[in-house]
Parts: structure tokens; C-alpha cells; sequence
């Protein structure tokens, strides 16, 4: 029930995003869904994409800094209160959050969130058992 | 001048008083430093061998590396007991360089260090803001000893606080202030900012070193402070501060020759180099106890003129330096090894950090920027944890070298290679 994400370490550079995006187009890989954490210095993209063990080695030949990242990504209502019933719940049982963030697109008619948890077996059977969805990696590679 | 049947002694009788020197120098290190009398061995020389002043070329280089090898007193010619003080400059692996000084050694230091405060005009009376390191760096201690062996008043304020600088300057009525040449231009800025009126004011000499400077600096000091400003020479290894101070005349440093005795050498073949050519510095100690070092390799370029000089002195002089022959770094008067910084990423775990050091001057005062590339076992999903590892790295060069620098994570194949090799500096400062 994992994802595996792809995070990749960038300077505060121009054009550093562009070569990136561009390097992951010319390999035919599709991006589902990204998010970026930056400081003044540095930034950490990560990436949900259509094929991450290409996207790894295609990255890691272009010269970035990158790794996987197992991650959950959670179908939540969307609905007001939709995303604050699974935090309740990952709060509830103690499960840090290190990082969400949401996709664009939808598998259902329900929004689709990506989680980083610190304990992410806990977290999937946590919300395994408060009956909220959890997509399987290949699902998320594919929509 | 202090001490002028010294400072300005017939050469011929300076060259036999060094050369008695040297005899008993030669003969102490041979009886009580293994170290030198292997190497005497390895060239099957005895102390009995120097039969003039010219046979000084005989005798085996030190380094750098000698001292790291003998750490911490294996060096020592002089029983523990004796030793009133140590010193130690930051090692390149952790481990310091270590000197040490008998009480003769500290007394004749002291001389030293008042001949040079007489030099910028000091002597009794005057008060002199010593705004140099304290501690383990020889700069502070160095300069406190020797002004009050002249009879100065000493404040003893060591370095950083600048506003306290300012104030205990304008309150104590400063006369002498020594401290590295960029601080000193920083301090005459902050002045100026905060409408203190130092030109007018009772300071009138500066004693400026422990690093690199130009005659633009001295220019900018001596219109922005009212005074005048002396370049001081020096290095632990050889004694501190003190080992050459510049007179009035202001055109070079004399080094003081009865205390050491100065060669130009050609640094890639060890030869020595007559008067005015330009070459690595090389000083044999010949009054120290403690720690005598026998033609000791600075790794500093200069020049040495034996032309008179109009202040009477008779002292050889030596030009700025004007180099080195390795890759050591002056950042705000701390020497800087980049294998230091490569320590200090090989101990977080990193096999082949590729990193840059990158130096530059703001507002007077020198900013040290490392840039590390991040490598796969270095990089984290986490910007915490990315942040962690800034704050770990910036805490152990603070810790090692005891000056901060700002670490900037790049991203691999950022920093330049060439022809395999890394460039390890980049030096933005026009001094």
C-alpha cells in the first residue's frame, strides 16, 4: 500500500526545475503529483510520478541528488472536514506527520492526499481500520 | 629605539653574535630533541661540523608536518619542568601544533614585542588596546607581555565586541591599538557610524598582523583612525607576533636578528636565495630554550633587503608576504587549511566530500562561505534534517578552526574540477 515517491535535492537556481521536469519528459515520465519544501538556500522536490525506479536512475544519470521515499497516499471526502477526520485519526494514535500534500487529479470522486508519516506501517493500519482509503502504489503511478 | 647597540649593530658583529648563537642552539637541539639529531644522523653531521655562519645551509629543514609528528612536546629541547607556557594553532587533523616557552623564552619575547611598541612610538605612558586573540593564539599574549615589559598600560580586551572596543578606546584614551588590519578598519567604520571621532582622538599608531594586508589598507587605516599604521610579522612556530615589525620608515619589516635568523629559499629545490630574490621564508630560532627550530619552512613568500635603512636599524628587512607556497587561508587572522574542512566532512561519515571554500570581505570583515555538495548518503527527504546537517557542520568548523562560516549545500558536479582535481578555494578578497 506504499508509494514511492521520488525527492531530489535543489539548489535555489534558476532553471534548475526546468532541466529537471525536462530530463523526466524526454524518459516519457509523467508526473502525477509534486510538491516543493524550501529554504533560502535549498529546496526538496518531490515527486509522485509514473514510473520511479526509471525516474530514479534517469535523475541520478542527469547528475541529482536523489532518493525514494515511501509515502501513503489517502483518499480523503472532499467535503468540508473531509482531510481533518484522517488527521484526527493519525493524530489520535500518536503518528507524526512529516509532510503532506495534495494531488490534482482524482481516482474517484474523492480528493487524493499524499502522507509522510514517521511510522508508516502504523498509519496504514490505523486508517485500514477507520475504514478511509488507501491507494496501492501502481494505482497512483497510473492515473 | 629600545635596544639600539642591537637594533642597529655593525652587520659583521650581529653575523658572529648569531653565529654563537647558533652553535649553542645547534647543540641543545642535538642533545635533546631526537628528532634533529636523526636527522643530523641521516646527514652525518655533527654539531662540531658548523665552522661558520655559512655551514647554516647544512643543516636540515623543518616543517609543518615535523611539528604534527612530534605532537604534542616531542619537539620540546627543554625538560617539561621548565616550561612556563604553551601555545597552539589548530591542527589540520584535529590535533593542534604545539609550542612551548621557557621563562627566558617568554622574558626574551617580551623584548621583543617592546622594541616593537617602541617602533610605533610607544613607551611608558602610553596605553595600548590589545584587541588580539587571548588564549591558545599567540597574538594577544604576544603583544600584552611586551607592551607592559616597555611600561605601557596594557587593556587586555582581546578580540571582538566591537563596542565595547570603541568605548573603553575613547574612555581609556587608546594610544596604540593592535589587532588584525580588517578589524581595525572595521572598528574605524563602526566609529564612524556610531559618531565617534577617533581621528581627533588620542590614538596615534597601530600595530597591524596576522594577516595578509596591502598599502591600500594602510591608507584607509591611517586616514580613518588618524594614525599610523605598522605592519607586524609573526608566527607560533617561530615565537608569535614580533618576529619582524616595521619601523617608521615603513618600508619593510626588520626581522630581529638576534633573535632568529632569516633565509629565502627556492621552494621547490631547498636552495637558498641571495638578498632580493623572491622565495619562501625560512627562520632558524637561535635564543629559544623550549622550542628551537632550525631553519623552520614558513610557506610564506617574500623578499629580504639588506640595503641600510634610514632609521639606523642594521635588522634585515622583509617585504609584505606576498603569498604562500600551499593552500593555507588567513580568515580574520585565523590560518585556514581546506583539509581542515575536509576533516570535518570525512568525520560526519562522507568518503570523498567534494566541498569549496569560498572567501570573500563585507563591510571590512572576512565572511567565510563552504560549500559542500550533497551527496546520496548526505541527503535527506527532510528539510530538517538537511538543516541538522548545516548546523552540525557549521558547529564542528566553529569548534575546530574557532571561526564561523556559513554552509551552503549544493548540488553534486557544482563545484569545479579540474584536471581531476578539485579546486578547494575561492579567495574574492582585494585587500
Amino acid at each position: 500500500m506504499k508509494v514511492q515517491q521520488i525527492s531530489v535535492f535543489l539548489e535555489n537556481k534558476s532553471g534548475r526545475l526546468a532541466t529537471l521536469t525536462e530530463v523526466l519528459g524526454e524518459a516519457g515520465i509523467n508526473i502525477r503529483a509534486l510538491s516543493i519544501a524550501d529554504t533560502s538556500d535549498f529546496g526538496i522536490l518531490r515527486l509522485i510520478v509514473s514510473n520511479p525506479a526509471n525516474a530514479l536512475k534517469v535523475l541520478k544519470e542527469a547528475g541529482f541528488t536523489v532518493s525514494i521515499t515511501d509515502v501513503i497516499a489517502v483518499e480523503v471526502k472532499d467535503e468540508p472536514g473531509g482531510l481533518a477526520v484522517v488527521l484526527k485519526a493519525l493524530e489520535m494514535a500518536g503518528i507524526n506527520i512529516e509532510y503532506l500534500y495534495a494531488f490534482l487529479e482524482k481516482s474517484s470522486n474523492d480528493a487524493l492526499v499524499v502522507f509522510r508519516v514517521e511510522q508508516i506501517d502504523d498509519a496504514l493500519s490505523l486508517l485500514a481500520k477507520n475504514n478511509i482509503n488507501v491507494l496501492k502504489g501502481e494505482d497512483v503511478y497510473k492515473l | 629605539m629600545l635596544h639600539p647597540e642591537i637594533e642597529s649593530m655593525p652587520r659583521e658583529q650581529l653575523q658572529k653574535l648569531q653565529f654563537e648563537k647558533l652553535k649553542k642552539t645547534v647543540e641543545r637541539v642535538y642533545e635533546n630533541v631526537p628528532f634533529y639529531k636523526q636527522k643530523f644522523q641521516e646527514k652525518g653531521l655533527l654539531p662540531g661540523d658548523l665552522k661558520s655562519f655559512d655551514d647554516l645551509k647544512l643543516l636540515p629543514f623543518t616543517v609543518k608536518q615535523d611539528l604534527r609528528d612530534n605532537y604534542p612536546f616531542g619537539l620540546f629541547a627543554a625538560p617539561m619542568s621548565d616550561v612556563v607556557r604553551v601555545h597552539a594553532s589548530s591542527g589540520t587533523t584535529g590535533k593542534p601544533t604545539v609550542v612551548g616557552y621557557t621563562q627566558n623564552d617568554i622574558d626574551g619575547w617580551s623584548d621583543i614585542i617592546a622594541r616593537c611598541v617602541a617602533m610605533a612610538g610607544g613607551g611608558k605612558g602610553d596605553v595600548v588596546q590589545v584587541a588580539y586573540g587571548y588564549g591558545l593564539f599567540t597574538g594577544g599574549l604576544g603583544l600584552h607581555y611586551g607592551a607592559e615589559r616597555l611600561g605601557a598600560a596594557v587593556i587586555p580586551i582581546s578580540g571582538g565586541n566591537t563596542k565595547r572596543q570603541l568605548m573603553l578606546m575613547e574612555d581609556f584614551g587608546t594610544t596604540i591599538l593592535c589587532c588584525t588590519p580588517s578589524y581595525a578598519l572595521f572598528l574605524a567604520e563602526e566609529a564612524r557610524e556610531h559618531g565617534i571621532d577617533l581621528i581627533n582622538g588620542k590614538i596615534k599608531a597601530g600595530i597591524f598582523g596576522a594577516e595578509p594586508w596591502s598599502e591600500n589598507m594602510r591608507k584607509e587605516l591611517e586616514k580613518g583612525l588618524g594614525i599610523k599604521a605598522y605592519n607586524i610579522y609573526g608566527l607560533s612556530e617561530i615565537m608569535g607576533p614580533g618576529v619582524s615589525m616595521e619601523c617608521e620608515c615603513q618600508c619593510g619589516m626588520h626581522i630581529m636578528e638576534d633573535f632568529f635568523i632569516p633565509e629565502i629559499i627556492d621552494p621547490d629545490t631547498g636552495e637558498t636565495l641571495p638578498y632580493g630574490a623572491k622565495g619562501e621564508l625560512v627562520f632558524t630560532t637561535i635564543t629559544k630554550e623550549a622550542f628551537p627550530l632550525l631553519r623552520y619552512r614558513t610557506r610564506d613568500i617574500s623578499v629580504l633587503r639588506e640595503e641600510k635603512c634610514d632609521c639606523g636599524r642594521t635588522f634585515v628587512r622583509m617585504e609584505r608576504v606576498m603569498g604562500r607556497t600551499d593552500d593555507m587561508l588567513i580568515i580574520r587572522g585565523v590560518n585556514v587549511f581546506p583539509s581542515q574542512i575536509e576533516s570535518v566532512l570525512l568525520e560526519i561519515g562522507e568518503t570523498e566530500p567534494h566541498y569549496l571554500l569560498v572567501v570573500d570581505r563585507q563591510g571590512n570583515l572576512d565572511n567565510l562561505e563552504v560549500w559542500v555538495e550533497v551527496s546520496e548518503k548526505m541527503f535527506s527527504d527532510e528539510v530538517r534534517k538537511l538543516e541538522e546537517l548545516e548546523k552540525k557542520l557549521r558547529h564542528e568548523i566553529a569548534s575546530l578552526l574557532g571561526i564561523s562560516a556559513k554552509i551552503k549545500l549544493v548540488e553534486p558536479k557544482t563545484i569545479p574540477r579540474s584536471e581531476g582535481k578539485a579546486k578547494r578555494v575561492v579567495d574574492k578578497r582585494e585587500l
